[in-house]
């Protein structure tokens, strides 16, 4: 293993993350305190308690998914693609790293980026509501788990994007509605019954919902489903990361 | 140092870039890659350096082959690419800082001081790179392909954009990196470059090695000397007794070319038999030809 070579890639993408700290930390930050002025004061005061627990604390651990599946995702793919743009990727392809490498230093950045993120939001809702934890142990898992799982997913959408528009097109038409569907805000059993199949289709309901029982040991699907689930996604983004290091698609000619 | 064998290269769109290409780098020497845009010079450099693959043939470096013992192989190597391509945000120690890294080096920043110290870009280092002129640029890519103290290095046009005194400095880096045993392979489009540095040049042409030679055999086998002489009057025709030797008239001079250095007593029997008949000349102009004619004939042919 070339361990100086990924700590290199490492300490260079979370050097990007010092840089854009408004971007990166203090932005997710602000709009999730945003949410729990909205939804959990002024609206959540007047909402019935939803599994028994208050709206305020029900919707804490959903808010977090929300902001460290996005930011995963698009700190991920703009790790990748902002090399490949501009050139600079020749470097760590000449350097004698192997691809799992390689992957270990961006998406293990994207995915520290998005714990560390997940952390101070989950210190942020401790000004606006009352948080408990269960299981932490599974709440760390989740947390961890989520990260590096979509942050790969992100590495990927990354190699593929051939322009800043791509970049985006994903997070923004198919995960960001995927996450506020995916039972952030309320429980899916308060859907009506077709929805509430429709929903089982949505791999975020079984993050949020696994993620959610470690809070406060209330959930929509079991936490095996939920486990499950996130495996699955996680497999098969490792079986594309490995398949396009193979072929080279889209970044060696 | 390095041996190419069979290699071929067909791009995704079908071109073929590389045409069973064979030859050979030996450790120590300044190899020029010379030929046309889009002979597949660049394409040859990235494909020892792994960053495309061969579509056939196999590329050993120091006895280790680049694909299976890739570590071993890309450490030996460092890359100046053609391209200019830096992290705009990255400040000039930092970036040559993280190549080492990448090439699994533990930090040396003597090291690194060093060779920013040669390049000229020591009172940069803190600069960003977004700050830089595009020689500074150049030159930042070079101190990181150093950063690893590699073996082999590739120079893909090291010096396009480079005033020409940096030029001169460059080369005299490049010959001092020489001294310490580094085996050079540099692409230029300025010819006198190759003449200036090089021990053995190749020329590629349409993905084919066409030439490989030792710089001075080549230029002594290519080289075309001529001796112009400006008549006093006009000849009509070459004097039969002139016949053996390789001669051209025009309207008021004699062109006589040879061939070869060895040749030189040919020339001072040329000037008896001038003197013999009676052919007057109010001047003498010489001609040698350099590398860069012998390599737009052999691109021609
Ligand atoms: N990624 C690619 N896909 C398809 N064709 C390519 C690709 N890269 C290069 N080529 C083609 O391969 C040929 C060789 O290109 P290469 O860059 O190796 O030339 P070169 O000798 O370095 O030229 P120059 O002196 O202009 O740098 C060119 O015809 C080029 O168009
Ligand atoms: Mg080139």
């Amino acid at each position: 293993m070339n361990f100086r070579g990924i700590q290199a890639i490492f300490k260079f993408e979370m050097a990007r993350m010092w840089r854009t700290l408004g971007q990166s930390i203090a932005s997710p930050v602000l709009s999730t305190s945003l949410y729990f002025i909205v939804f959990g004061s002024a609206i959540g005061s007047r909402m019935k308690e939803v599994d028994g627990i208050e709206y305020g604390s029900f919707i804490v651990p959903g808010l977090i998914m929300l902001s460290v599946l996005t930011q995963s995702l698009s700190n991920a793919a703009f790790g990748i693609y902002f090399p490949k743009f501009s050139g600079t990727i020749y470097e760590v392809l000449s350097a004698p790293l192997s691809y799992i490498e390689v992957v270990i230093g961006y998406v293990g950045a994207a995915a520290t980026k998005a714990m560390i993120l997940g952390t101070l939001i989950f210190i942020t809702a401790h000004f606006f509501v009352d948080v408990e934890v269960q299981h932490p142990f599974w709440m760390i898992a989740f947390l961890a788990l989520t990260s590096i799982t979509f942050s790969l997913f992100g590495f990927l959408i990354g190699i593929w994007a051939n322009s800043f528009e791509q970049l985006q097109l994903v997070p923004l038409l198919i995960v960001t509605p995927l996450t506020f569907l995916g039972g952030s805000f309320y429980s899916i059993s308060m859907l009506p019954p077709l929805w509430q199949k429709i929903s089982m289709l949505n791999p975020v309901v079984y993050l949020i919902s696994g993620f959610r029982w470690s809070f406060y040991g209330k959930s929509d699907v079991s936490l095996g489903v939920s486990l499950l689930i996130i495996g699955i996604i996680l497999v098969v983004s490792m079986a594309a990361v490995h398949w396009v290091f193979k072929t080279g698609y889209k970044i060696k000619s | 140092m390095i041996t190419i064998s069979n290699v071929n290269k067909i791009y995704d769109n079908k071109f073929q870039a590389l045409k069973e290409v064979n030859f050979e780098i030996q450790k120590g020497e300044i190899f020029a890659l010379l030929g046309p845009n889009g002979a597949g010079k660049t394409t040859l450099i990235k494909l020892i350096c792994g960053l495309t693959n061969a579509t056939s043939g196999a590329v050993t470096v120091d006895g280790l082959d680049i694909v299976k013992n890739f570590r071993q192989t890309r450490k030996l190597i460092g890359l100046v690419p053609q391209e200019l391509t830096t992290s705009p945000f990255e400040t000039v120690w930092n970036t040559v800082s993280f190549s080492r890294g990448l090439f699994g080096k533990a930090p040396n920043p003597g090291y690194i001081e060093k060779i920013l110290k040669q390049l000229s870009l020591w009172d940069k280092k803190d600069n960003k790179l977004m700050t830089l002129s595009g020689g500074m640029k150049r030159r930042v890519m070079i101190a990181k392909a150093l950063s690893h103290e590699p073996r082999v290095l590739f120079l893909d046009e090291p010096t396009a954009g480079v005033d020409v005194e940096l030029r001169k400095d460059m080369w005299q880096q490049v010959r001092e990196l020489k001294e310490t045993g580094v085996t050079i392979i540099l692409t230029t489009h300025y010819i006198e470059e190759a003449e200036e540095m090089a021990d053995r040049v190749g020329v590629i042409s349409s993905g084919k090695i066409i030439l490989i030679e030792e710089k001075n055999k080549l230029m002594k086998k290519m080289s075309k000397k001529e001796i112009k002489l400006v008549l006093g009057k006009p000849l009509s025709a070459i004097p039969s007794s002139l016949s053996n030797y390789d001669l051209k008239l025009t309207d008021n001079s004699l062109i006589y070319s040879y061939g070869d250095a060895n040749n030189t007593h040919g020339v001072s029997d040329f000037f008896e038999q001038l003197k013999k008949e009676n052919i007057e000349y109010t001047d003498i102009k010489t001609h040698e030809s350099s590398l860069e004619e012998i390599f737009v004939e052999l691109v021609n042919k």
